[in-house]
């Protein structure tokens, strides 16, 4: 436990760091690219509510990452055009604020993670997984082939959106706002796992058929679980938009969700700071092996393939040796 | 709408329903009888598609090329079962996914680094160009009639080979009870690796015979795969013929989905903004299908297990 | 006589040809230990299943405190007081013994758990579990893995688990199995105690135990209770001696 506290305390500091020194020596990409992974790990961090509290090995949560970016596009896009977004029985215009726009992300993912955990969660396991999958495509279909938002190409806004008092132009305030927005994730993460949901849910993972013998219903558990893993993958998917200024339907796409999984796998598996050690461990490769070869997502698999076969812990579980759970 | 055109698009769906089910047929068998979900079972339809096109491109042979995928992907099945799959039927689901999702990574680069990004073609041949009279003056293209028959025809065949041979009886039999005919001499590690390289031969026949009328390219098989397994969630893990049932459901929903609802739309609505809400929920119909029948049937029309 | 805490009425259950459960009607008063014993397949499993809610009689009723229970799923059952161990113990096992005690306690309080605060904090929750830890002599032991104890202390925590829901009826599935001597008489000494909170409907191979702590006996074969009554009852069983011994005396 000690040497996990250790790494993630330097991978924190890390964290507040490695822009600071970016700034410094002026180096703006690097920040873009800390910001990128600390949003990739906000989305991990959601995921990992489900995978790794839960056991629900969800393939679809793309799909919340991107009506979280969808819900940033289109609010901003319409602000910034003064079309109002509806106009009966009320006329609702658009906005370029971001805790609008977050809060809008939130209750749209919110409702998307009720509707496909209601139907996905009737069944497990296997079917469990090509469920969430299927879902996750039919948004990327829709996304596609609805005109309004700009179907295949998807959207663009011209300015970044704003945030009260701060000025979200400058690369190190916009990459503060997703760092206070992960430590949010992480802290709700770590709250859930110790609460009494936690320690009900984590016993439904083990055993689903204890906790019903104490009058436990897992579905209950399970489907709050991950109404709550999607919502904060969808605010990871608002930021994630505003960072690019764009949205697109890859945001829905099955290798966005398989890739939310891998962060959440390459860290380790059911670790508060897993995600966040994978994200940053996945921007790092993207860039450095990106640059040395076009295909580096060959890499990227037999890496995975190594990890998965031989290092299940992951890079914490390389590093700190296996899980302590709390207590 | 035309007789005519709505018999077209029941043809279309069949063509795209026996498919979808040389797909899913192998998808189910390989987790009927090993439990393993294969996220790499697309990999292996695009493996079909490429090898046909580069040996149609080398030799002109529509049906050495058809050789070629179903050799290449059946190989490539084998090979990958003995290398990785292997080690991967008694650890979770959630590692099986990661392994074979890295196993895509690897194929669709590696793919991309032998043939480029551009897409290849492969044509059809002469001897199956052109349209064909069907009764009632229905003119439809032979190539895709083909199709629907091979699919039917590999259908049969599989029911046959499950029902009726020796290897399907070990393979039924391995789907209830491993050890047992581990324990009576069937060398168990041999059958597993027959089974994917069959699973694998029927996704790189499909994905050969589906080469020639859309382009071969990296990433073609994801989304087939998807769909299959919409297909199996409908039909039932395990289960031939709820493949068969499921995959010609999913193909008639999605292409007369595509044909009526941008029509019942432009009742009520102006013909652009029916069209795109129209497209955008045929878009949808085979997803909203598969939640009817979770609500229904939570493991499918033939499943048995959960 | 008081009215029966569980009661079974007329259940039947096939699976395909095997008719597991038939026309199986029994009860279990207040304050009785009621074993049901029978050989292995007799349908003691299915039956157990079926009274906890996890699986559906083809016919027949289980009521549990004068309410028919039939068409409930085992949470909420559980919720109405119905506790059960079970045979092969099924606990969280990367979990310690404390935080599977505190999920019975959270099961017990019938709400919903909450999202905030520590499960494991002090507090109503891990009070009722440390109690039913020190009943069961597992005080010590609270903050081991369930993996690390002993096939005896899994035993214990079964039960404890099933104490911290304060049930009104245990139906415990051979809660002796596997234990030594010593430790099948300290469970026994336990159960003796039990009985007095709530009946115990108990499964059992252990037939010594049986005869020392059963107020009644059930005699399940081949899916139909042939014979009920006391300890003294059934060993003078014309049907129960030829299902067991062959013969008659």
């Amino acid at each position: 436990m000690r040497r996990e506290t250790l790494f993630n305390t330097a991978l924190c500091l890390g964290l507040v760091a490695f822009p600071l020194w970016a700034q410094a020596t002026d180096q703006p990409f690097l920040i873009t690219l800390a910001t990128r992974a600390v949003i990739l790990a906000l989305a991990g961090v959601g995921l990992n509510i489900a995978l790794g509290l839960g056991g629900l090995v969800s393939l679809g949560h793309a799909a919340f990452f991107g009506i979280g970016g969808y819900a940033m596009g289109i609010l901003a896009s319409h602000a910034q055009n003064y079309d109002p977004l509806i106009e009966w029985p009320l006329s609702i215009e658009g906005t370029t604020s971001m805790p609008v726009i977050w809060l809008i992300a939130l209750a749209a993912s919110a409702l998307a993670a009720l509707a496909i955990g209601a139907l996905s969660l009737r069944t497990s396991g296997v079917y469990f997984i090509m469920i969430t999958l299927a879902f996750g495509q039919m948004f990327y279909y829709f996304a596609i082939s609805w005109p309004a938002y700009g179907g295949e190409d998807g959207l663009s806004i011209y300015v970044r959106n704003g945030f009260p008092g701060l000025n979200t132009l400058d690369p190190l305030t916009f990459y503060g706002l997703s760092l206070a927005m992960l430590a949010l994730g992480l802290v709700v993460a770590w709250q859930l796992a110790r609460s009494p949901f936690g320690l009900a849910l984590n016993a439904a993972r083990q055993s689903a058929m204890r906790a019903r013998t104490v009058g436990l219903s897992p579905y209950g558990l399970r489907l709050t679980a991950f109404v709550i893993s999607g919502t904060l993958t969808g605010l990871a998917g608002a930021l994630f938009a505003d960072l690019n200024r764009f949205v697109s339907p890859t945001m829905f796409s099955w290798q966005t969700s398989g890739e939310i999984v891998v962060f959440v796998i390459l860290g380790g598996v059911a670790r508060l700071f897993g995600p966040v050690a994978g994200a940053v461990l996945f921007v790092t490769l993207e860039h450095v092996l990106g640059g040395v070869s076009d295909y580096w997502h060959i890499y990227l698999g037999a890496l995975l393939l190594g990890v998965v076969l031989f290092a299940r812990g992951g890079l914490i579980g390389s590093i700190c040796g296996p899980a302590v759970r709390h207590d | 709408m035309s007789a005519v055109l709505l018999a077209e698009q029941i043809l279309n769906g069949l063509q795209f329903g026996v498919m979808l089910f040389l797909m899913s047929a192998g998808l189910t068998l390989v987790f009927g009888v090993m439990g393993l979900i294969n996220l790499a079972h697309g990999s292996l339809y695009m493996i079909g598609a490429f090898a046909a096109a580069a040996v149609a491109g080398a030799t002109g042979s529509f049906l050495l090329a058809l050789v070629a995928a179903l050799a290449a992907a059946a190989a490539a099945g084998a090979l990958v079962e003995m290398l990785v799959i292997r080690r991967l039927y008694d650890r979770d689901h959630l590692d099986q996914v990661l392994a074979t999702f890295a196993l895509i990574l690897i194929f669709s680069e590696g793919t991309r680094w032998v043939f480029g990004s551009f897409p290849l073609f492969l044509d059809i041949p002469p001897w199956l160009s052109g349209p064909v009279t069907l009764p009632g003056g229905i003119q439809y293209p032979t190539y895709r009639l083909v199709l629907i028959g091979v699919g039917l025809a590999v259908a049969g065949a599989l029911g046959l080979l499950i029902t009726r041979t020796r290897l399907g009886i070990r393979i039924r039999a391995g789907e209830s009870d491993r050890e047992m005919i581990a324990a009576l001499g069937v060398d168990i590690r041999r059958l597993y690796t027959i089974v994917f390289a069959l699973g694998a031969a029927l996704a790189g026949l499909a994905g050969a015979l589906v080469g020639a009328i859309q382009s071969v390219q990296v990433g073609m098989g994801e989304p087939v795969l998807i769909l299959a397994f919409v297909v199996i969630v409908i039909g039932g893990i395990g289960s031939i013929r709820g493949a068969l049932v499921g995959a010609l459901l999913v193909g008639l929903t999605d292409t007369l989905g595509g044909l009526f609802l941008p029509r019942l739309f432009a009742l009520v609505m102006e013909p652009s903004a029916a069209a795109s809400v129209g497209s955008a929920l045929a878009s949808m119909a085979i997803y909203i299908l598969m939640a009817g029948v979770l609500i229904w049937r939570p493991t499918g029309l033939y499943g048995a297990r959960a | 006589m008081t009215d029966p805490v569980l009661a079974v009425r007329g259940l039947c259950k096939r699976f395909g040809a095997l008719a597991a459960s038939r026309d199986i009607s029994f009860d279990l008063r207040q304050g009785e230990i009621h074993a049901l014993i029978g050989p292995n397949g007799a349908g003691k499993s299915t039956l157990i299943a079926q009274l906890a809610g996890g699986l559906k009689p083809d016919a027949g009723q289980v009521i549990l405190n004068g309410d028919d229970v039939t068409a409930l799923d085992t949470a909420a059952r559980a919720r109405r007081g119905l506790a059960r161990t079970f045979q092969v113990s099924d606990l969280a096992g990367e979990d310690t013994v404390l935080q599977n005690a505190v999920l019975g306690a959270l099961g017990a309080t019938g709400r919903r758990p909450r999202l905030f605060g520590n499960a494991l904090g002090p507090g109503a929750l891990r009070g009722r579990a440390h109690a039913a830890l020190e009943r069961t002599g597992l005080g010590d032991v609270a903050a081991q893995r369930v993996a690390d104890l002993s096939h005896g202390q899994r035993r214990l925590l079964e039960i404890a688990v099933a104490l911290t829901l304060s049930p009104r009826v245990f139906v415990m599935d051979e809660p002796m199995a596997g234990l030594d001597g010593a430790g099948a008489l300290r469970l026994r000494a336990m159960l003796a105690g039990l009985k007095a909170e709530a009946p115990i409907l108990l499964v059992e191979h252990d037939m010594d135990a049986v005869f020392a702590l059963a107020d009644r006996i059930s005699v399940l074969v081949e899916g139909r209770i042939i014979a009920t009554g006391t300890v003294d009852e059934v060993r003078v069983d014309v049907d129960v001696r030829r299902a067991y011994l062959g013969d008659a005396p």
